[in-house]
């Protein structure tokens, strides 16, 4: 590295740890904050002014959320949601990746093309919703997994790795007569496996953060994943922030749901948030190579 | 599942009769290849294509009562354009093309300088613990979901959020602003939380092309008398030009993108007027209303102008820069 030197280069430096400084603020500050709040008492927090420890301290939201059957359901779903429907679909991606990633496949371009082309053209969110109506996937399980089995980019991302991988040892194996079934699934899977990993993560992330499906999609209250539910106390939360006035006069009771519900939603949201943190930080070794192939995938 | 499989190898078997028995040979070789590629597609033919299907809609006059959907989708009365000329007819049309465009230059003019400063500057720092944990942090905003961005920056900016709190302390302000009451403000609200969310991912691959730079390239500068910023400026900067340009040209392309997540989140009614965008007023009419065949309508005229625009700039990123999407 370069030796830092004259005022210039001084005020250089300076300057570039400011913008750094203050994106880690934005960026780190604002979950702190959350944080901060779902840890404070609820008859504490309407007064305002939290703002880097909590004033006092308590678990409060935190034990009501056990106790918060909505919550409680939203998280089961959402982690049974994220444990089925990931690893089904690097299962998918990676068979169709493994099958395109052969040269010698018939019809590879035009099969190739029917892929790319969704990510261009879509039918727009009607047609869709009338399509899941029609196979029945609505108010079901289902309709977190089917539709999110197949991800374009992902499998781009994997089939140019597969498509670097030496051919020697498949060929020796296929002279052994395996077929390409058992190639992909006892050799290529295997090496693949950091690859397949990256996008399971991923495809993880997605299955937990989504929550348009859940909440247009079903309606069965036992169906609602934990992003469903945060939404609901976000509507509430914001009917209540923005009809301040005209609602002055409304009952105390009122007010006291509102309060406490408001409590719950930064304690939810931590917990919704609590695994992506855990997670994230061990995407990156993998994701700047992903990042990197599909920027030039072929 | 498997009905549908024994349909596709008997159609397969006939058309290869005709070809001739060399591609049925090499269909045969290849049928555990055809067999992989089954799930995929059938997932796709069904989730992505069955609604290009279903974009016939936009045509009709659904209505949903009465039979099954295909039988309500085949027997409504055919309208040709009609929902098209009603909504560029309609008093919604301008707004709503507003609102789109105008947050989708916004963010593109806030976010797609900040990852570049960002790379610059992570670049210019020396490797360890503060480089480590500024580059991590920056980027868990894209790793949540809109529902918990949403919720923090409702948080944030909400009459008594921090930061009300912090202009107060300043003196720049006497009393809180009420960010989401004032419609003018949700413009650069989704600007700045889109740049937010979305800077420290896309600093990455920015680092990346800085990390292909030839080192002898600073050094040579360095010869020549050149202060760091000015081998930030001279070497580091031109370096970035060619991914600059794909990436700027690229999101040209979808800029009636303008998102849903945020917008939807964020809105609230007393500013619905400057925040809502094509997909939230998709929504809105086609399933919270239950106009389905003009929600279809238009979700159609975005999909097709989208279209063209991505089309139409990759053909453009490609003369610039002999680099394509596809």
């Amino acid at each position: 590295m370069l030796k830092i030197s004259g005022t210039g280069e001084r005020i250089f430096m300076a300057g570039i740890y400011l913008i750094l400084l203050f994106v880690l603020v934005i960026t780190f500050y604002p979950f702190w904050n959350i944080f901060v709040l779902s840890l404070n008492s609820a008859s504490d927090t309407v007064r305002g002014g939290i703002t880097f420890w909590p004033r006092e301290f308590s678990l409060e939201s935190y034990k009501q959320i056990l106790q918060d059957r909505e919550i409680i359901n939203g998280l089961k779903v959402t982690f049974l949601r994220t444990i089925v429907g990931a690893p089904l679909t690097v299962l998918v991606i990676s068979l169709l990746a493994y099958s395109l990633s052969k040269k010698e496949l018939l019809g590879r371009r035009w099969i190739g093309l029917f892929f790319v082309f969704t990510m261009y053209f879509g039918g727009g969110l009607i047609p869709y919703y009338m399509i899941l109506k029609s196979v029945h996937l609505i108010d079901t399980f289902s309709v977190y997994i089917i539709p999110n089995l197949m991800n374009v980019f992902f499998m781009i991302i994997v089939r140019t790795f597969m498509q670097d991988l030496p051919a020697e040892v498949e060929e020796s194996a296929k002279l052994d007569g395996a077929n390409d079934l058992q190639i992909y699934w006892r050799i290529v899977m295997p090496v693949s496996l950091p690859v397949l990993v990256t996008i399971g993560l991923f495809a993880a992330i997605n299955q937990w953060n989504s929550w348009f499906d859940s909440y247009v999609f079903t309606y069965d209250p036992d169906l609602k994943t934990l992003q469903a539910v945060l939404v609901k106390i976000l509507n509430q939360f914001q009917t209540k922030e923005f009809t301040n006035d005209s609602t002055a006069q409304l009952a105390n009771s009122v007010k006291r749901i509102a309060v406490s519900s408001d409590t719950i939603r930064m304690a939810a949201t931590m917990v919704a948030t609590l695994p992506i943190i855990m997670v994230y930080p061990f995407l990156q070794r993998y994701f700047v190579k992903g990042m990197t192939l599909g920027a030039v995938k072929s | 599942m498997e009905a549908s499989l024994g349909q596709e190898k008997r159609m397969n078997a006939q058309l290869n009769r005709k070809k001739g028995t060399s591609a049925w040979k090499k269909i045969k070789q290849q049928k555990w290849l055809f067999l992989m590629i089954l799930p995929g597609f059938l997932c796709t033919l069904l989730i992505s294509y069955g609604p290009m299907f279903g974009m016939y809609m936009a045509f009709i006059n659904y209505s949903p009562g009465g039979g099954s959907f295909f039988y309500q989708f085949f027997h409504s009365p055919f309208i040709g354009f009609t929902w098209f000329e009603y909504f560029f007819n309609s008093g919604d049309f301008y707004p709503i093309m507003r609102n789109t465009l105008a947050q989708s230059l916004l963010s593109l003019l806030i976010g797609f300088p900040a990852p570049i400063i960002l790379a610059l500057a992570l670049n210019e720092v020396r490797q360890g613990l503060f480089k480590r944990v500024a580059q991590t942090v920056s980027y868990l905003p894209h790793f949540v979901s809109w529902v918990i961005a949403a919720n923090i920056i409702i948080t944030m900016l909400s009459s008594q959020g921090p930061l009300n709190q912090l202009l107060m302390a300043l003196h720049f302000i006497d009393k809180p602003i009420l960010f989401f009451q004032n419609g003018h403000m949700f413009w650069w609200i989704i600007g700045f939380s889109n740049t937010w969310k979305d800077m420290g991912f896309n600093a990455i691959i920015y680092l990346a092309a800085i990390t292909s730079i030839n080192s002898e390239l600073y050094e040579a500068a360095r010869v020549d008398g050149a202060n760091r910023w000015k081998q930030m400026l001279n070497v580091t900067l031109p370096a970035l030009v060619p991914t600059i340009t794909i990436l700027l040209i690229l999101s040209l392309g979808n800029i009636l993108n303008a998102g849903f997540d945020q917008q939807y989140l964020l809105q609230n009614t007393t500013i619905l007027q400057y925040s809502d965008v094509i997909d939230t007023y998709t929504y809105r009419y086609g399933l919270q209303n239950g106009m389905l065949s003009y929600g279809a309508a238009v979700g159609l005229f975005k999909s097709a102008v989208a279209f063209v625009l991505v089309v139409s700039v990759n053909a453009w990123s490609r003369r610039v820069n002999q680099q394509s999407l596809y």
